[in-house]
């Protein structure tokens, strides 16, 4: 879903560039949606990826990598993180935005090779049911923690 | 009258191969998410529970995978990062073949240690270094 790359060919100008936004948009054929949801899809994939890039590479450092990394990681390590509002801020961002981020991308990938309209449906279904299921569970998780939990 | 293009590539080269692993490494970490939000879940369940599946992800074998998984990560940030200058900078696409180069040089750079880290006490518990 990148911007269309077109090539200017022949002559000394020959290289690719991104086709210039159109000015007026054309108006989508009768039936088809009229909002500009895949427009805030798209944008919503490019800012929750820069986000996602701090989020997901410092937890990756930290929980992999860094002080011994997943060998130390246990009850009582996950109990000194979340004691700091700072990593639960942080844990439940990354759990919504790459949730949601990897949703919309399962949705393009979809609507990419399921060409059925049933099986498209069922896909999304299944997709949309999971995305909450896992959001509700992450979410309660995070701000029910109890350390003192045996 | 045009032959058919052969085989099923679109059109082959960087450009075509690092839109093809940044969907797969996507999909990937996307149902690895899914796995570990149940797995962190345990914490709720128990101490011990937790502990018990903190486990696996010890032994070498997940452990390995683990690094793999990471690896799909920084592949999948790294080139979301050259289709966003694509997208956004005038000569994004100009550029994408000299990015995606860049991409794997600086995958290199950073996986390396990352590697080293990651595997130390896996290496060590098998080959049974000092400890
Ligand atoms: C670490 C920082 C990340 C960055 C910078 C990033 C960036 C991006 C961008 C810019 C796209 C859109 C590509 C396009 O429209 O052509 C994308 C797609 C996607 N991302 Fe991410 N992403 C990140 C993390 C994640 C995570 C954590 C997941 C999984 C939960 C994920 C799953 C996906 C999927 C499934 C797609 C769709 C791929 C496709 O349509 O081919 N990404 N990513």
């Amino acid at each position: 879903m990148t911007a269309p790359v077109v090539t200017v060919t022949g002559g000394p100008d020959e290289r690719p560039v991104i086709a210039p936004p159109r000015t007026r948009r054309q108006r989508p054929a009768r039936g088809r949606s009229r909002s500009n949801f895949e427009m805030y899809a798209w944008i919503f994939m490019r800012m929750s990826g820069l986000l996602l890039l701090v989020l997901v590479l410092g937890h990756l450092l930290i929980m992999n990598i860094l002080d011994g990394g997943v060998q130390r990681v246990n009850f009582a390590f996950v109990a000194g993180r979340w004691a700091s509002p700072f990593w639960r801020t942080w844990d439940l961002a990354t759990l919504w935005l790459a949730e949601l981020h990897g949703t919309n991308g399962l949705r393009v990938i979809i609507n990419d090779y399921a060409e059925r309209d049933g099986t498209r449906f069922w896909l999304k279904m299944l997709l949309y049911t999971s995305t909450f299921f896992v959001l509700l569970l992450g979410t309660l998780v995070i701000f029910t923690f109890d350390p003192n939990l045996s | 009258m045009p032959k058919a293009p052969a085989g099923t590539l679109y059109r082959g080269r960087e450009g075509m191969w690092s839109w093809v692993a940044h969907r797969v490494t996507g999909v990937l970490i996307f149902f690895f998410l899914f796995a570990h939000v149940l797995d962190t879940a345990l914490v709720r369940v128990s101490a011990d529970s937790y502990d018990r599946v903190i486990d696996t992800y010890k032994t070498p074998l997940v452990n390995v995978m683990e690094l793999g998984l990471v690896g799909a990560v920084l592949f999948h940030a790294l080139n979301g990062l050259r289709v966003m200058a694509i997208d956004f900078w005038d000569k994004g696409a100009r550029f994408q073949r000299q990015m995606t180069w860049a991409i794997v040089a600086v995958f290199i750079v950073v996986m390396v240690p990352g590697a080293y880290f990651m595997l130390k006490h896996t290496v060590e518990a098998i080959f049974g270094s000092a400890s």
